[in-house]
């Protein structure tokens, strides 16, 4: 809602307070402003002249030379490109020296020869929306009244002498979205109380409104108050200039007087009303009613409406002839030629008016006023206003009475509350005078017992109906910034992270020093990325209704997300990349929500190690990323209880370089190259992968470590090196070793693999050292001696190991 | 000559020697030449048979200052010789100590997660719990919960991704607030809580717009909770976000769940209040909204709404890295550009 400082000004006395205090203290007491704008301050050196003559350039098409009269001793020459430039206008000029929006000078020149001392200014020139100025100025100059003085400042007769406040105004305040609104809300604060000038209805007394019309409506929770007058012996046209300029100011184009009264009395009252051509309506009967599924309605943009019963419509009796709050018919709207006007104040339903707008995309001023509420106390007094305005405008008549149906009062509900609730809620020490004093400036009627305060809320306010609606308005009018700072002083529990939160810092400080960023991706992805790298069989959960095919699946796994943003580096030159990502990932389960699990992944890309002075490069590799992986699960303390197996499931991976991450037999993840194909297809070599669901981590602490005694006799080791067939798993050997071990084995070391020259083909050499300790005492060579005999037999019967 | 001439001419003899030394060995066989079994010095000893015995011990205390002298020479030019040979070590093993050292890999915390964390931090050293709910959630619990019922206006305010008429992105993280509160036992003391999380909005993605973005939201429901509580607390989260030296305004607003609302200004941290760009020429900033808990939200969890009550804020951590850092584009924050990740290194 854009506010004219001099318009607010009709009803309060804004002497004292600047525009850009005005708009400050409504910031700090109540509605957001969005700007404040003076356009004068931009223009200068802008007069009102008057075309003595007019004539086209000889040599030109368009131009024309005026000889324009601005109130210095001669008249002056100017060039005028516009159309519709005539002797006899008076007119806006910029004269040598003028400024213009955007900074524009304006110089004495010459075009093609000819002197031009000025400028004759379009509305556009002067700042206006294309979408605001009339239609018969869109092409050319503005043409002032005849009675505007020459050689005055031209900016007052258009309005541009004045202050805007652009105020960005919340749901539960539409109360303000009507100049009288603002009105009552600047008085709250400049202490003042609005007034407003009466209306001036005279009705011709021998015709009544009955005779014209006969109101009836179908459904009255659809449609609580509807009033008509009728305005007769019209004649239709253009709006004076005080009604045109207070229209495109606020933004709204003038159209003709009729309607543009409408719109003057939407903005003055908040009451949005709309005008039908009597005669075209056909009838006497009016009916508001729901339509009839199959029904149809060509609006006033020519286009025609498919109606169902969710809309509500104003009907002749028979067909519908407008969209009720919404839009009027084309058929019965104001024109030149209309003599008879019935014009329409109403409240409507506010959630139907709501769906019928939304689902037609329709949205006016009109129905966004409809869809916050309305004072109900003013549906008749702006009535009233409009159809004397339209009635002296047009030189017609209001025809005596107004035609209704009312189903529904104005209310002036009374809600209480107590002292120590204000201070108590508040933090503050007001007293009960302070607090009479704030219900006063906002108008509204308060009275005071013992232990209540009871406040008479006018319908004007229709947002405050309970108790806690008061303490805003006290606190505010006090002023949010008068307000102590305070800490709660409730009794203090100590804050800690839960088990899971802790595990998740940890991961995530984890993952950093093993040189992997975090990186936060997107959730919704396309469909096929979606379910890439999740062996969950399950359905996808899609939106139901996507902005995009990028983003309307919810992902099944991180890899994917973290992938692209691999690529992207990738393809802007940064070639080494490592990025982990913990994060949720969505399943589909019946009748619940989508189950959430949280995951860990990280891609790594590059080098490992980078050439330099000193260090020749490193790749990334599998085991690598099979390293972080596992002293993660090792820090965790589960490592005992994971296995890692081949896996050829996952078609984004290399089927001869993927592992499937176990945990005591339960599947909770996978490490992997990408495949070869996809790693061309991406433009990423040497791009290993891993992803984890931490859920199973997160559920339950670990079992907590208890400390180990350091050794307090030396240990002794063993190497073996031994020929076994290459299709036998590190793992299998491991676990024969670790099997038969004997109970002082501590650990196992691989510490060389080798095929090729001296090795038989399809067979690999292994070498590991096997460590032993006895906490308690030394350990006698012959003890060492035979476990390890054990361990060299069991391989060799079990992994037909060939000892060396 | 005499044995005591001999003597000294050896000495004279030897300190030449000593003279001409350069290394710890030449000195080690100087030494042996003449203080050894087989050296000089015993040689000439051997002529003591032939010396009168009053002359002996004249003779043998000459020998005893001769070996005393020459073995305090050698010692000296032997230190001399070894601070020499480390000296020289030490200067063949000097190193370019500016040429860059080893490559150390490590990885940073994603600038959202440092700035959400440093807020949960604040929090729980307040005695606030972290709580995160679900990123899908019902309509009745996104809305209905938070006084968002079915057709109110103010559902405009959020453009929301359905995946069925009853189950929604979350669009904002509020639905834990009705989660928590209808689970909380107030017996037990009162109820605070930080939740940090992801929400989304049905936005086209563009500078200053994100399909996807992040909000931490924080409550306190307690007997005796006050809108100067709100305002104490908000000034200790915008000293911690922006400096110590920021001061707080709060502005009127309107927000569903909350009554009265606020929407809070920090004086701006890139002027000073004096007015620049990242202001608008205000002096202010705005980085939060907040408020007192609406009365509905607190009936619609079983909590009586006349006896306990409390506040509550939201802000969002992409705005505030945009304006804390000078991010021109929300985007950024989810591309993962590592050039763009690893410049907000983390600090302390
Ligand atoms: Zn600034």
């Amino acid at each position: 809602m854009k506010v004219s400082y001099n318009w607010l000004n009709e009803s309060l006395d804004l002497s004292g307070v600047s525009p850009r205090d005005l708009a400050e203290q409504i910031t700090l007491t109540g509605i957001e402003v969005d700007g404040v704008s003076e356009p004068a301050k931009e223009l200068k050196n802008i007069v009102v002249g008057h075309v003595l003559t007019a004539e086209r350039m000889a040599d030109s098409d368009h131009l024309n030379v005026t000889v324009v009269e601005v109130g210095q001793e001669e008249p002056v020459q100017i060039v005028c490109g516009a159309p519709n430039v005539k002797a006899g206008q008076k007119v806006v000029v910029a004269l040598p020296g003028a400024r213009l929006v955007n900074g524009l000078k304006i110089k004495k020149s010459k075009l093609r020869g000819v002197v031009s001392n000025g400028m004759i200014c379009s509305l556009e020139e002067l700042g206006f929306s294309d979408s605001v100025v009339p239609k018969n100025s869109e092409d050319g100059i503005y043409v002032l009244p005849e009675d505007a003085h020459i050689g005055e400042d031209a900016l007052t007769y258009i309005g541009l002498n004045d202050a805007f406040i652009e105020l960005d105004i919340t749901p539960n305040r539409a109360d303000a979205l009507s100049m009288r609104g603002v009105a009552y809300e600047a008085g709250a604060i400049l202490e003042q109380t609005p007034k407003f000038t009466g209306v001036n209805l005279s009705e011709d007394p021998t015709d009544s409104v009955d005779d014209y019309v006969n109101v009836s409506v179908e459904n009255s929770e659809d449609n609580p108050i509807y009033k008509m007058r009728v305005i007769k012996d019209l004649v239709v046209t253009e709006s004076p200039l005080w009604l045109q300029r207070k229209l495109m100011h606020a933004g709204i184009r003038p159209i003709d007087a009729v309607v543009d009264v409408t719109n003057y009395i939407m903005l003055e009252y908040g009451q949005p009303l709309h005008a039908f051509d009597y005669d075209a309506l056909n009838s006497k009967d009016i009916l508001v009613r729901r339509a009839k599924d199959s029904e149809t309605l060509i609006t006033l943009d020519g286009v025609e409406r498919k109606l169902t019963a969710d809309n509500l419509v104003i009907t002749n009796g028979a067909d519908p002839v407008a969209l009720a709050g919404v839009m009027g018919g084309e058929n019965t709207h104001v024109t030149g030629e209309t003599k008879t006007v019935a014009l329409e104040s109403a409240v409507f339903e506010s959630s139907l008016i709501r769906k019928t707008a939304q689902s037609l995309n329709l949205r006016s001023e009109s129905s966004s006023r409809f869809e916050k509420g309305l004072n109900k106390e003013t549906v008749q007094d702006a009535l009233d206003h409009a159809a004397a305005l339209i009635a002296s405008l047009g030189n017609g008549q209001v025809v005596s009475g107004t035609a209704e149906v009312v189903s529904e009062e104005p209310v002036y509900q009374t809600v209480t509350t107590t002292l120590n609730k204000i201070n108590g809620s508040l933090g503050t020490d007001l007293t009960i005078d302070e607090v009479e004093k704030i219900f006063s400036r906002l108008g509204f009627e308060n009275s005071v017992t013992v232990d209540e305060i009871s406040v008479t809320v006018p319908p004007r306010r229709w947002d405050i109906s309970i108790e806690a609606d008061l303490l805003e308005e006290v606190a505010r009018i006090y002023g949010y910034n008068q307000i102590p700072s305070t800490l709660p002083h409730s009794e203090s529990v100590p804050g800690e992270l839960t088990h899971a939160q802790k595990l998740t810092r940890f991961t995530r400080h984890f993952m950093e020093s093993c040189g992997l960023g975090q990186a936060i991706s997107y959730a919704l992805t396309t469909s096929e990325k979606a379910a890439a790298f999740s062996l969950d069989e399950s359905e996808l959960v899609h939106l139901d209704w996507p902005m995009s095919e990028e983003h309307k699946a919810l992902r099944q796994s991180l890899l994917s997300g973290l992938l692209d943003n691999v690529q992207y580096n990738v393809a802007r030159q940064t070639k080494n990349v490592a990025l982990f990502e913990i994060g949720r990932i969505f399943t589909r389960q019946e009748n619940d929500l989508p189950k959430e699990t949280t995951h860990v992944a990280g891609v790594m890309t590059g080098t490992l190690v980078d050439n330099s002075w000193q260090e020749t490069e490193t790749r990334v590799d599998y085991f690598a990323v099979k390293g972080i992986v596992e002293e993660w699960l090792d820090t965790l303390g589960v490592l005992e209880g994971i296995s890692f197996v081949p896996s050829k499931e996952l078609p984004e991976l290399h089927p001869g370089r993927t592992a499937k991450v176990l945990w005591n037999g339960q599947y909770i993840g996978v490490i992997g190259q990408l495949h070869p194909q996809l790693a061309q297809d991406r433009d990423l070599n040497d791009t290993v992968v891993f992803e984890l669901n931490m859920e199973p981590f997160l559920a339950n602490e670990q079992d907590t470590l208890s400390f180990e005694s350091i050794p307090k006799y030396p240990g002794t080791s063993r190497d073996i090196a031994f020929v076994v067939d290459e299709s036998v798993l590190h793992e299998e050997v491991m676990d024969v070793m670790t099997e038969v071990g004997g109970k002082w084995l501590r650990s196992i070391r691989l510490f060389d693999l080798y095929q090729g020259d001296n090795i038989e083909a399809g067979k690999k050499s292994l070498a590991y050292t096997l460590s032993y300790l006895n906490p308690d005492a030394t350990l006698k060579e012959e003890e060492v001696n035979s476990d390890f005999e054990k361990v060299k037999q069991a391989l060799v019967e079990r992994v037909q190991a060939d000892i060396r | 000559m005499g044995i005591e001439e001999q003597l000294t001419g050896v000495l004279a003899k030897a300190v030449t020697d000593i003279d001409s030394a350069d290394s710890v060995k030449d000195i080690e066989a100087i030494r042996v030449s003449y203080l050894g079994k087989k050296g000089e010095i015993t040689s000439i000893l051997k002529g003591m048979k032939d010396v009168s015995p009053d002359q002996r011990p004249v003779i043998g205390k000459k020998a005893n200052e001769v070996r005393d002298e020459l073995t305090a020479v050698l010692t000296h030019k032997k230190e001399r010789l070894e601070k020499e040979a480390l000296q020289n070590q030490l200067e063949s093993e000097t190193i370019d100590v500016t040429l860059p050292g080893r490559q150390v890999k490590k990885g940073q915390t994603h600038v959202l997660t440092q700035i959400m964390e440093d807020i949960e931090d604040l929090f729980l050293g307040m005695g606030y719990q972290i709580i995160e709910g679900n990123e899908v959630e019902s309509d009745y619990y996104n809305f209905e919960r938070v006084n968002l019922p079915q057709n109110h206006p103010a559902r405009d305010m959020q453009d929301t991704f359905y995946i069925t008429p009853d189950v929604l992105m979350r669009t904002h993280t509020s639905p834990i607030q009705a989660r928590t509160l209808e689970n909380h036992d107030f017996s037990k003391g009162p109820l605070k809580m930080i939740s940090p999380g992801k929400v989304y909005r049905r936005d086209t993605d563009d500078a200053t717009h994100s399909h996807q973005f992040h909000q931490i939201e924080g409550m306190v429901i307690d007997e005796n909770i006050t809108m100067a509580d709100l305002k104490g607390t908000l000034e200790l989260l915008a000293k911690k976000m922006f400096g110590e030296e920021r001061e707080i305004r709060l502005r009127p607003s309107y927000f569903p769940f909350t009554e009265p609302s606020v929407e809070v200004d920090v004086s701006c941290f890139k002027c000073g209040g004096e007015g620049c760009n990242v202001c608008k020429k205000t002096g202010w900033i705005e980085i939060l909204g907040a408020g007192m808990t609406h009365p509905n939200v607190l009936e619609m969890s079983g909590v009586d709404s006349s006896k306990y009550g409390g506040f509550a804020f939201g802000l969002g951590p992409d705005r505030i890295a945009m304006l804390k850092y000078g991010v021109d584009d929300i985007r950024h924050f989810y591309l993962n550009d590592q050039r763009f990740l690893t410049q907000f290194k983390r600090k302390g």
